[in-house]
């Protein structure tokens, strides 16, 4: 999977999970809870869904590093 | 003769609007009858009457909105002669066909025309209030020609606004065009109006030399409901509970912060052994706590209905939900205190998702036999609830903050909630929600009883 398309697979999570966010207005670097008003339960439903979307089983202690997009690539990239 | 009145749908309901009437004025009408469809923030519903009758007039014509308890319609008893109403102002006759030298002669010809619709108000007021006429005025009126629905316009300037001499005399010299019986408006006009209480004198006349007809004052009153800014459904909703709590729950609050890292800690130990979708969020153990507590404060959970407290043995959690487009709901977790934390888990997401996905059931709608709050992670360490009618307690959770606590003499980094709690002082004092709080505490230092 290239860069571009896991940055297509987590922002299409992210719309599954909170439909009303604007995509258009995102900040790599900025976390979601910020950016789009998440809560506990919306950040663990796109945890869960992104782990399973690629097949990963993300443990506990590692979910705060996927709290922006940017994470998101670093965390999956490796 | 009883009135019928817009009844209230519902403990947040405030006001409705009247879409349609399924009677007319003469209609005999039996107890139970579906009588008018009434809109309100659930919908259209179909208003039933309460007693047998006959209905004497209608008093608010189809898409007005009128508070609970307004007079929709005035009944008589079944056998009672029967005033119609809407007949009366069609067979009426309409002003001036006539020359107009056969109307310019004042007030006596008004006057007579009006006579129809003076019997109309001879009913009306006789429940409402009497006139107010001098003996002496009351002879001058009846010399010219005066009736009562033109005695009941004119401004009395006698001792508590009682007509005098001198009101009946000016009236009847005041010339026609400025006539204190102006605007220029037909019998059923005036009849209109007074049903309507729409002020005459702001209606622009549409008839023959600018009359002013029923149609006309219709007018004006279906404007004025079109007119009037609509409230996002939602918003109104909440404003009307919310406001009918603080108008009629006398609030008490209290806070407790308490260390929160024993439930944390072992919620993230348990996280460690559940797949990615069994994991839980620290907010089941916070409402299964509550649930647990209220087992032993009955006083917290129920409906303070008709007067009174009505303790309910079912503990149904209702959960404060935003939703990401403004505003919030609060469904219920169904017996929230008979469920395990993996079950109340499953029900909390897909009760979070549907709220926010907008398909909540009627049924979830109506909330729990308690509410709790729970701002979770925007930094905010207190929360004072308002509560959520007719519920009579709400609990509220701050944000989970890292602050220095002294443990066994030791100052340690721990992780600290605090817990608040808007009781109903109608059934409840400081002291018991103090231990209710407490209780909720002690629950969530022991977090594997709460599984």
């Amino acid at each position: 999977m290239t860069q571009a398309e896991l940055k297509e697979l987590i922002l299409k999570t992210l719309v599954s999970v909170a439909p009303n966010v604007d995509l258009d207005e995102i900040e790599a670097d900025e976390n979601f809870r910020d950016q789009f008003d998440f809560d506990s339960m919306d950040f663990l439903n796109f945890v869960t869904a992104l782990g399973k979307a690629l097949g990963r089983e993300v443990p506990p202690r590692d979910t705060p590093k996927l709290a922006s997009l940017e994470g998101c690539l670093a965390y999956f990239s490796n | 003769m009883s009135d019928f009145l817009m009844p209230s749908l519902g403990a947040d309901m405030e006001a409705g609007v009247l879409m349609e009437w399924l009677v007319k004025p003469g209609d005999r009408v039996e107890r139970g009858q579906i009588v008018a469809v009434v809109e309100t923030q659930k919908g259209a519903i179909e208003i039933e009457i309460f007693e047998d009758g006959q209905i004497q007039s209608l008093e608010i014509v189809p898409g007005t909105e009128v508070p609970v308890g307004t007079v929709l319609a005035r009944l008589s008893a079944s056998d009672a002669p029967v005033l119609r109403s809407e007949a009366v102002a069609e067979s009426a006759p309409t002003l001036p066909e006539a020359p107009a030298s056969a109307v310019s002669d004042t007030v006596s010809i008004r006057a007579a025309e009006l006579e129809v619709p003076a019997a109309a108000l001879a009913q009306h007021s006789a429940s409402a209030e009497r006139l107010r006429i001098s003996p002496l005025a009351r002879q001058r009126a009846r010399e010219l020609g005066l009736s009562e629905a033109v005695l009941a316009q004119l401004t009395g300037t006698g001792p508590q606004g009682a007509l005098c001499l001198r009101d009946i005399e000016k009236a009847a010299q005041t010339p026609p065009g400025v006539s204190p019986l102006a605007p220029h408006a037909s019998p059923s006009a005036r009849q209109k109006a007074l049903e309507l209480g729409v002020d005459l004198q702001k209606v622009q006349g549409s008839g023959p030399h600018g009359l002013t007809t029923a149609e006309d004052v219709e007018r004006v009153v279906s404007q004025h409901a079109l007119e009037k800014p609509v409230q996002n459904p939602m918003r109104a909703a909440i404003a009307a509970a919310m406001s009918r709590s603080k108008r009629e729950i006398p609030h008490y609050y209290l806070a407790h912060s308490f260390d929160f890292e024993p439930a944390l800690s072992w919620l993230e130990a348990l996280n460690e052994t559940l797949p990615m979708e069994e994991r839980l969020v620290y907010a089941v153990l916070l409402v299964k706590a509550v649930a647990l507590a209220l087992k032993k404060f009955p006083e917290m959970n129920g409906f303070w209905q008709e007067g009174a407290f009505v303790p309910l043995e079912q503990i149904d959690i209702g959960l404060a939900i935003s939703l990401r487009t403004g505003g919030l709901v609060a469904p219920a977790l169904k017996q929230t205190d008979q469920k395990n934390l993996k079950t109340l888990m499953a029900e909390f997401r897909d009760l979070v998702n549907r709220s926010r996905g907008g398909q909540l059931r009627a049924s979830e709608m109506r909330g729990g036999t308690i509410t709790v709050t729970n701002l979770g992670e925007q930094g905010v360490e207190s929360v004072f609830p308002v509560i959520y009618p007719p519920q009579v307690a709400m609990v509220g959770f701050g944000t989970v903050l890292e602050r220095p606590w002294v443990i066994e003499g030791q100052i340690l980094p721990r992780r600290v909630i605090q817990v608040s709690l808007a009781g109903d002082h109608r059934v409840s004092d400081g002291h018991r929600g103090a231990m209710f709080l407490a209780r909720i505490e002690k629950l969530l230092h022991k977090p594997e009883k709460l599984l």
